[in-house]
């Protein structure tokens, strides 16, 4: 049986008197992809920062693997690549210097290495030497993804990773979370793009106001329309 | 040794990003060259002495042209969200100060390091080196520190351009008289006992506020 890689129980959190979580519990297991979907605001991105250290439940826990975060949150962020919905890299610096500063930071060894390593992985080893301001978005989103997967974390969390990419990025994208499934790692994202979202995914969570609505395995819908379905009712209920 | 090899990777990155741009040491050594000339026309008119007065002019330029600096310091790291990255990966976040506040100082240093030659020229005074330079040292490194955490917290406020100067002078003002008083001293060629405790208020205060600034930042980084 895969082991689980992030364990989630009873998140609560709230900014002022709106409930951002409510109760939320979920697991994602080795080798599993797992799409987060919902509409705006119904906490995703804040669910996602939760698990990647950057912010804090204000009840509940989580567990990377068996690592308690809220006591051994350094030891969980090695494990642990997020992308986020800003790039994370310094404008002024290049492309290899911005992932040989992470790598660094990460303890990584043969550096150089692993820098040129995962840029061939993500299709910008020719820019390497570019100022990262003068990389286009799509390029500057595919550094990021080259920055998630330089220390090979086991869990990978990514908060809308299509956004500004061609549809090259994201057949390249779908290529790498397909390979991180492969090796075994947990991946969990959200998504807009229920259609490509949906075709890769073991699983997918609805969230609404906070709420975990459905947690539905793949088995549980048949195509697009049928998953659709299930979510118009999610949108349009009361609860 | 990690942590070590972390706050050098913090260091050097911002080195790297400086010595690209030029930005900030070239808006902080201008903003202080025009004190000086600015101090040095007011003073000239006046005949007054520049050995009693040097200090204040010279903490003057230091303080408002490294203000200038520290401001830019963590608003850079918020602008595309990179101290998030920063914080994701797993440093610990005494590190990511004292790599922040060494840039800091290093940065502050080279503006002074300009500044004071300067100085010596426009007002035609004798620059005793020796015991100067360590009291602009030690001045430079308790308010590079208290900086480097004030300018955290003005970061990830609306306001921060006019934060930090609100937050940070106040706190300062122990280490400034020091600093001011040692470098008047030194001006003035002062025996060292007659400046002995200002010189013990300021090690006190980089001591003190170096230790707190190191064990407060990881509270004001994270949510």
């Amino acid at each position: 049986m895969s082991e689980a890689l992030i364990t989630a129980k009873k998140l609560d959190k709230t900014f002022g008197a709106r409930w951002a979580l409510r109760s939320v519990s979920f697991q994602v297991n080795q080798g599993e992809i797992v799409a987060l979907v919902g509409p705006n605001g119904a906490g995703k991105t804040t669910l996602l920062r939760m698990v990647a250290t950057l912010s804090r439940p204000d009840a509940g826990s989580i567990l990377i693997g068996k690592i308690p975060l809220a006591e051994h949150a350094n030891a969980a962020r090695a494990s642990i690549g997020f992308v986020g919905h800003q790039t994370f890299m310094y404008d002024d610096l290049t492309a290899e210097e911005n992932l040989t500063f992470y790598a660094r930071l990460y303890d990584l060894a043969n550096i150089p290495a692993r820098v040129r390593e995962v840029a061939h992985r993500v299709g910008i080893e020719n820019r390497l030497g570019d100022v990262t301001r003068t990389l286009s978005r799509g390029l500057q989103q595919r550094l990021t993804l080259a920055r998630m997967l330089l220390h090979q974390p086991a869990v990978l969390l990514l908060d809308e990773p299509y956004t500004g990419l061609d549809k090259v990025a994201a057949d390249l994208l779908d290529a790498i979370m397909a390979d991180a499934k492969k090796e075994g790692r947990g991946i969990l994202f959200s998504t807009h793009d229920l259609e490509r979202g949906l075709a890769i995914c073991d699983r997918a969570l609805i969230l609404r106001a906070g709420r975990l609505m459905y947690d539905l395995p793949r088995g549980k819908w048949t195509n697009l329309a049928g998953f659709m379905q299930i979510y118009a009712g999610v949108l349009e209920s009361k609860n | 040794m990690k942590f070590l090899r972390q706050i050098l990777a913090i260091v050097q990155k911002d080195i790297a990003a400086e010595l690209r741009t030029k930005e900030n040491l070239s808006a902080m050594i201008v903003f202080a060259l025009l004190v000086l000339v600015i101090f040095n026309f007011a003073f000239e008119l006046q005949g007054l002495d520049i050995t009693v007065l040097g200090s204040g002019v010279l903490w003057t330029a230091f303080t408002f042209s490294g203000i200038l600096g520290l401001g830019r310091s963590f608003a850079a790291e918020k602008d595309k969200g990179s101290l998030e990255g920063v914080l994701l990966s797993p440093v610990d976040r005494g590190a990511v100060f004292l790599g922040k506040a060494i840039g800091n100082f290093l940065f502050i240093s080279v503006m002074e390091a300009v500044t004071l030659p300067l100085f010596a020229v426009l007002n035609n005074a004798a620059i005793p080196w020796f015991p100067l330079v360590p009291y602009i040292i030690l001045g430079t490194l308790g308010f590079a520190a208290m900086g480097t955490l004030l300018s955290a917290v003005a970061a990830s406020t609306k306001m921060r351009e006019v934060m930090l100067p609100i937050l940070l002078f106040p706190v300062t003002v122990p280490l400034l008289m020091a600093a001011v008083k040692l470098t008047g001293g030194a001006l003035q060629a002062r025996d060292f006992s007659e400046v002995a405790n200002w010189f013990s208020i300021l090690v006190a205060y980089d001591a003190i506020f170096l230790v707190v600034a190191f064990w407060v930042f990881e509270y004001v980084v994270e949510e």
